[in-house]
């Protein structure tokens, strides 16, 4: 699951069956620091989001399951939720290296 | 399953009912010494971990389905350990 950020809608008239009536939205995709990972995706939406705004995605098959009622269609990417608060530690108090021997976490 | 730490929280109060009731963390895979780490995702807390907590993560939707007891499940990566320690042989 992952960060995008809301940068248009997108309109289709022909769509696959099963597709019709959702809504698609044109997103950014973000790293924890929202900053920009990628190209411009278009994403199924369940949480009814707008323009701006910050949400949670899900990628794959369970992009698909997201939806809410036909659950085997041609889609992988849905937004699945609005964020209204992140909080994430500052570049730099995070170390991730893993060294040889015992790491001990706790 | 995967290695990762938890470097942050994210709050939705709209989101789909899958999701209800369950923290969503912000996760970061560890990474050997020399090697660039992959990208942060956010994933679905089932163990209440907090930041800082090296954690397990299972990233496959079908073992996450059964965690979760929701067999439509919309969830591809859930929190499923707080690590203790890890061994790693020494590189050659």
């Amino acid at each position: 699951m992952l960060f995008g950020r809301v940068k248009g809608n997108a309109v289709c008239t022909i769509k696959y069956p099963g597709t019709e009536g959702l809504k698609l939205l044109v997103v950014q995709p973000l790293n924890k620091y929202l900053e920009p990972v990628g190209p411009l995706q278009v994403a199924a939406d369940v949480v009814q989001a707008g323009v701006g705004d910050l949400c949670v995605m899900v990628r794959s098959r369970e992009a698909s399951l997201a939806l809410p009622e036909i659950k085997f269609v041609p889609i992988d990417l849905t937004l699945i939720g609005i964020v209204d608060e992140l909080q994430v530690l500052p570049e730099g108090e995070v170390d991730i290296t893993l060294q040889h021997g015992w790491n001990t976490f706790s | 399953m995967i290695l990762a730490r938890v470097v942050g929280t994210v709050v939705t109060t709209i989101g789909h009912p899958d999701f209800k009731n369950r923290r969503l963390l912000v996760v970061q895979p560890l990474a050997l010494p020399g090697e660039a780490p992959d990208e942060d995702f956010i994933a679905l807390d089932s163990t209440q971990a907090g930041i800082g907590d090296t954690v397990l993560i299972n990233r496959e939707g079908g073992g996450n389905r059964q965690v979760l007891q929701n067999p439509e499940g919309s969830v591809i990566s859930v929190i499923v350990g707080i690590v203790d320690s890890v061994f790693l042989e020494d590189g050659e």
